[in-house]
């Protein structure tokens, strides 16, 4: 901001800070820098035709990546989010733009992921008139946003975006959806400077601990013979995944994990007792019914997780922590709720705790590990047949990575088996859909990660019908140049249907048969190496291959076509009736 | 009766920032669940700018509790309550049109006006407008006895509520400005309380 030296009326020499002249676009874009969004994934329109104008200037502060479909780009901006602990910030213009968005925010709000969404709208004076490219993208996205809000007014712009930014973030993080009319992008107004936002008198991040609760709890735990964590993407979430394994290895008790709750804990830590719910591993899914204190960690009790509810856990007392009181008692009725931020809470109880030796209890979880492998493990990573198994897949690669990519998942089961079989050594390897179980977010959301922890390996593993739902992507690789390796798990079926038709609906395979095209070529043509695996003694180098090679790789892994994931508890089943076959 | 699975009706009272597009963040709670919203009012509140939202629903008591801890997790809404009907005190208001020349060759206007407390707020040559508030029975009373003289037109107005025991909103306001405001304020306060629920 320039100094300038005015004359009053009074004819006496005032200094005075002169506000700057910008315009709501320009605004926009300072929020951006000043919120520290280095990236932006976006696709232009008419309507937000004003702010791509003004990037235009801001090249040199901030990267814009052209994505292929608005889908792809709010996916890509999960998948920043998710490896990088920011914002992700999302461009896209009015009507179709922001209704290709709507997917997308759903995920984001299901998953806590923080996002600053900001849209075009038609101008002012045509709301509500059916003007072209007009939606009341408003009142779609209210159920599937945390915040809404529509600026009309440039002025508006520095206040709300830094609330918007704020709330993305704080708290249980999510998305924010910001819809902004054309005459308020191109109206010049006095820019004051950004300011941001750590206070707003009806919104409460985060629940005050009690310390009767913590106390409560300590002494559940101190007087537990069997207890059992299991934790969710809280924990990621609240960065407190030191807090975490401080508070587990104190009391020696074993830890089970949600898909999202995953790599927050490395996979080899010897509490890590694996993965919970429907095809989560034998033991903690049996071991729920079993356990007397069961202490939920930044997870939200989700049916894949639950099964059928009435028949969970009901020997154990429960104690939830969760930063949303909403949901404490939601789902699963808690003995003690301990509201309040884990990275907070999590220190108080490992406080109180005793230090304990729970190794018989841990042998427990070990016998039902070892059952596990012999019935069902052995066969998906070790197969005897002929044809590949997407367990063994995930297996070399954990060969060949030593469990430091991030591995980025679709939705299905190539989901199911890589977030069973990979194996993570830092938080914020995981990247995958879990609430809302999003097919085509694998590749978007692999770029977006990328960008989001740039010096690290990023995987995609996709099945073949996901990756054709946003296959269009690759354009977005060849023009940025975005190192993305890509591991296409083709069985040549919609595969996780497909093993509920052949389990609960006679085997009748009701258009889950899916073609695919030569995706090697397909890759080809947008500049990207790859290869197609057919044989298992291919399937070692070509791994190597992808992952030696500069740049993006796509590997498409011919596996068996008619192969289940298992261990699974059915639908409508407690967790302790989990099939091994 | 248990209180937590049987249905009974409850008034939830709802402070918060005066906002566009809060009405409907606040509706589809309610419809995300198909649960059916029996009344619903906005208003002013006691503090010059907050609006007091008035929504009466039939449900269990912890479907109440989910619904308000969803309403209150909204960020524009400060503070949510709920409470049963012997913890509030509610009026409901009722207008009812219905032809003059009916009405006042068949009917005892003077005593229908006594009876049900009503008052007539519009008199002209062709019709008549009736105005009584009361309780839901006693506004439908007034139906049944004018409906034999042609009921023309009837409309109720959704329920307002004052809260017992309520001391306002005034002192939990400041709360809400600071940053680190009272446990109470912050806390759902029906936590560790569960079987006292709900006083302010």
């Amino acid at each position: 901001m320039e100094t300038i030296i005015a004359k009053t009326t009074e004819d006496k020499v005032v200094a005075k800070i002169a506000p700057t002249t910008l315009t709501g676009s320009q605004a926009v874009l300072e929020a951006c820098i000043a919120e520290g969004a280095d990236t932006i994934f976006g696709y232009p329109g008419g309507a937000i035709m004003p702010i791509y104008d003004a990037l235009y200037d801001y090249n040199d502060k901030l990267k814009h990546i052209l994505v292929r479909h608005e889908q792809g780009g709010i996916h890509a901006g999960q998948g920043y989010a998710r490896t990088s602990g920011k914002v992700g910030v999302v461009f896209a213009t009015s009507g179709p733009g922001a209704t290709n968005l709507v997917t997308g925010l759903a995920d984001a709000m299901i998953d806590s992921t923080p996002l600053v969404c900001i849209t075009g709208q038609v101008f002012a004076h045509l709301l509500g008139t059916d003007a072209f490219q007009e939606t009341d993208i408003i009142n779609i996205t209210m159920p599937v946003t945390k915040w809404n809000y529509q600026i009309t007014d440039a002025t508006e712009i520095p206040g709300i975006l830094a609330k918007a930014f704020y709330l993305a973030k704080s708290g249980r993080p999510g998305p924010v959806f910001i819809d902004i009319t054309k005459n308020a992008q191109i109206q010049s107004f006095n820019y004051e400077g950004y300011t941001p936002c750590n206070h707003i008198r009806s919104y409460r991040p985060k629940p005050v601990i009690r310390k009767n609760f913590i106390d409560e709890a300590v002494a559940l735990i101190n007087n537990a013979k069997k207890p059992l964590v299991i934790f969710g993407q809280g924990v990621i979430l609240g960065k407190a995944e030191n807090e975490f394994k401080k508070f587990i290895e104190k009391s020696g008790m074993p830890a089970a994990w949600t898909i999202l709750g995953l790599s927050a804990l490395s996979t080899d830590h010897p509490q890590n007792v694996g993965m919970l719910g429907m095809h989560g591993n034998y033991g903690p899914n049996v071991l729920t019914n079993e356990c007397d204190v069961l202490i939920a960690v930044g997870m939200r009790f989700d049916d894949r997780v639950t099964g059928r509810l009435d028949k969970y856990a009901k020997q154990a007392k429960v104690i939830h922590l969760d930063i949303d009181p909403s949901e404490i008692d939601k789902n699963v009725k808690a003995d003690v709720g301990v509201w309040g931020d884990c990275k907070e809470t999590l220190p108080l109880l490992t406080l109180g705790i005793e230090q304990k030796d729970r190794s018989e209890w841990l042998k427990v979880f070990a016998s039902y590990t070892q059952q596990e492998y012999d019935q069902c493990i052995k066969d998906e990573v070790y197969p005897a047949t002929d044809e590949m198994t997407m367990g063994e897949v995930i297996r070399l690669v954990n060969e060949t990575t030593l469990g430091n990519a991030v591995m980025v998942t679709d939705v299905g089961q190539h989901q199911m088996v890589t977030c069973r079989y990979a194996k993570f050594n830092e938080s914020r390897s995981n990247v995958t859909s879990g609430g809302l179980g999003t097919m085509g977010f694998g590749l978007p959301a692999a770029i977006g990660a990328k960008f989001g922890a740039q010096d690290r390996t990023v995987i995609a593993v996709i099945g073949d019908g996901g990756i054709q739902m946003t296959i269009q992507e690759l354009g977005t690789i060849m023009q940025t140049g975005v190192e993305v390796k890509i591991m296409i798990l083709n069985n040549q079926f919609l595969g996780m249907v497909r093993q509920w038709q052949q389990l609960f609906n006679d085997k009748r395979y009701s258009f889950v048969d899916i073609q695919s095209p030569d995706y090697v070529m397909v890759a080809k043509a947008y500049g990207i190496e790859g290869a197609k695996i057919s044989h298992r003694h291919e399937l070692e180098a070509g791994i190597k291959t992808m992952l030696a090679h500069k740049g993006s790789y796509l590997l498409e892994v011919m596996v068996g076509k008619e192969n289940n994931v298992f261990p699974m508890v059915p639908q409508g089943c407690s967790v302790s009736e989990i099939r091994l076959k | 009766m248990d209180t937590n699975t049987e249905k009974q009706e409850y008034t939830i009272t709802v402070y918060t920032e005066n906002q566009v597009g809060l009405l409907n963040r606040i509706a589809i709670i309610f419809s995300r669940r198909k649960i059916n919203v029996e009344s619903l009012n906005t208003s002013p509140s006691e503090i010059d700018g907050i609006h007091r939202f008035t929504i009466v629903i039939h449900e269990s008591r912890s479907v109440v509790i989910k619904l308000v801890r969803q309403i209150e997790k909204q960020v524009e809404v400060l503070k949510t309550y709920f409470n049963t009907n012997d913890e509030i005190v509610w009026q409901e208001l009722a207008l009812y049109k219905v032809l003059s020349e009916e009405i006042t060759e068949r009917a005892k206007v003077e005593r229908l006006l006594r009876e049900f407390g009503a008052r007539a707020i519009a008199i002209r040559k062709d019709f008549i407008v009736f105005e009584t508030t009361g309780h839901r029975e006693e506004t439908n009373k007034l139906m049944k006895a004018l409906e034999p003289f042609g009921l023309v037109e009837f409309v109720r107005s959704a329920r307002v509520a004052i809260i017992k025991e309520s001391s306002g909103f005034h002192e939990k306001l400041k709360d809400f400005e600071n940053r680190e405001p009272s446990e109470e304020v912050i806390e759902n306060e029906y936590l560790g309380k569960r079987e006292a629920v709900f006083t302010m």
